[in-house]
């Protein structure tokens, strides 16, 4: 523990860098600012609400809006829990279960795309029964983009809440446990509390890349105009018929993931 | 045999086209640019192509014709473009990154896919308009959506799509997939594919014919043998492959 606190303990004063790191550190920043200073430029501004306000776009933009929030909510009510399993509870097999809940992080999302076609399409394992039983068709509705979204987005939110409940101090729960608070009661009134920081941040971080998502969308939910065709897939579909709507759609995803990257990055690399 | 000094490749001596076939054979390597519906059929050819100019390496980028003109505006390093429809050729002539004016090598005839099977009876094209027919189109600017889009319009038939994809390639793996239960593609699509879908005729008064351009790219490093490729999808080795694949070849 006292060990611990030795490594927490803060060293931040600003330091000289030797040359060689300041021109590594220059490139490596011009790496990731010159991309976004080439669409700033070549960005027709004038033009920028009347695509922005363009119903094709505007429809985009709001199916985004909802699916993102939906994976979100999906995400929440889903990896939270599997978060704590996760954190708390030794099993056998839990190292592979971290790796398999952790996958779609590192994995190309058309893969995912393609798994879970596989998996709940008209014809996969799982969404023959669906489809037999209930009528019920994934590939190709909204309902589609919304899992297509939440497979790939909730890792984030899994990765990011097992550290806050693995790093939570434990103590508040036991003394409320002496006192005969029941296990769901600590859970919802002791240990989600407390996190409630890391609940807002990791919920924000798997919006942003619930909105982003395009390659598992596009290859499990396909890509029309007002059911599955979100922002993302707009901008690729814009940039061989209208390259300028493209830019100020792109633009615009930027935008709203540096708000939350700047709100938030803090939180999120300092608690992991 | 082959001497170095004599050396058009027997293949390219019939050509049906007068002008380009005694050419010195080919060297280097090309980048092929070609729509989707051409990966069997160009792989093929690219392969014959390197058998005649031994001294040649053709390097083949297939995807929706729209996607390749996009890549190529964008400055992709493609020597020669063959798309499946004029209109994507005519992009990059009115963007001057056409080297020599566009050649029709191919015809071919769209046609409907089904699954295997056709589970839900797809008949005809009004079928394609039954709610419970999930369609994939090819999307706006993609040749087989824009040929799609004319053949519904000249039959009157209204089709809600479920989705509208980039390539012909996309559809029928849908299709094979089971996915889909119906979509517009090419006969020959379906011809390569008879294992895992079926196809249904369009009637010839509703169909439209696809035609297929080639030309060299301005920006081409090497357009002695890009010319030559382009030559050489004129000659009748060239055109009995497409015929094999069940296009419709140049009279």
């Amino acid at each position: 523990m006292s060990n611990r606190g030795a490594t927490r303990s803060r060293t931040r004063q600003s330091t000289r860098a030797p040359a060689l790191v300041v021109v590594g550190a220059a490139v490596g920043a011009a790496v990731f600012i010159v991309p976004l200073v080439a669409m700033a430029v070549r960005a027709p501004w004038v033009h920028s609400w009347a695509i922005v306000t363009e119903p094709s776009i505007r429809t985009a933009l709001r199916l985004s809006l909802e699916c993102s929030l939906s994976a979100t909510a999906i995400s929440f009510v889903l990896g939270v829990p599997l978060a704590w399993v996760q954190a708390r509870v030794d099993f056998p097999g839990r190292t592979l279960l971290r790796a398999i809940t952790t996958l779609p992080v590192v994995l190309p999302p058309v893969v995912g795309g393609l798994a879970l076609l596989l998996a709940l399409g008209k014809n996969g394992i799982i969404g023959r029964y669906l489809f037999d039983w209930f009528s019920i068709r994934l590939p190709f509705s909204t309902m589609g983009t919304i899992i297509a979204e939440a497979f790939v987005s909730m890792p984030f939110l899994v990765l990011s809440m097992e550290g806050a409940f693995a790093g939570a101090d434990q103590r508040y729960e036991e003394a409320a446990a002496t006192l005969g608070a029941s296990r769901s009661a600590i859970l919802f009134r002791v240990t989600l509390p407390a996190l409630r920081p890391a609940l807002i941040a990791s919920g924000v971080l798997c919006w942003a890349r619930a909105l982003g998502e395009f390659g598992a969308t596009i290859t499990f939910a396909g890509n029309f105009p007002g059911t599955t065709q979100t922002a993302p897939l707009a901008v690729y579909q814009a940039f061989e018929t209208d390259p300028e709507a493209a830019i100020i759609l792109s633009l615009l995803l930027i935008a709203v993931s540096l708000v939350v990257l700047v709100t938030l990055r803090h939180r999120l690399v300092t608690r992991a | 045999m082959a001497s170095t000094t004599i050396a058009a490749p027997a293949t390219t001596a019939v050509s049906t086209n007068a002008a380009p076939t005694m050419l010195p054979p080919a060297t280097g390597s090309i980048n092929v640019f070609a729509a989707a519906s051409l990966t069997a059929s160009f792989t093929e050819i690219a392969a014959a192509f390197e058998r005649a100019n031994p001294g040649a390496k053709v390097t083949l980028n297939f995807a929706g014709s729209s996607t390749l003109v996009t890549q190529i505006n964008n400055g992709a390093p493609a020597d020669v473009f063959a798309s499946a429809d004029t209109a994507n050729m005519e992009r990059l002539v009115t963007s001057k990154l056409i080297r020599t004016t566009p050649v029709i090598f191919t015809k071919n005839k769209p046609m409907i896919v089904v699954p295997k099977g056709n589970p839900l009876r797809v008949k005809g094209l009004a079928d394609l308009g039954r709610p419970e027919v999930f369609v994939a189109l090819g999307a706006v600017g993609v040749p087989v959506g824009d040929y799609s889009r004319q053949i519904l319009a000249k039959a009157g038939i209204t089709v809600t799509p479920k989705s509208l994809e980039s390539s012909v390639t996309a559809i029928v793996s849908k299709a094979a997939l089971k996915e889909i239960d119906a979509g517009i593609v090419y006969v020959t699509d379906v011809a390569i594919d008879d294992y895992r879908v079926d196809g249904i005729a369009i009637p010839d008064e509703l169909n439209v014919t696809a035609t297929y351009p080639i030309a060299t790219l301005a920006a081409s490093r090497n357009p002695t043998a890009a010319a030559a490729f382009v030559a050489y999808t004129q000659s009748s080795a060239t055109q009995s492959i497409l015929a094999k694949y069940k296009f419709l070849t140049l009279k």
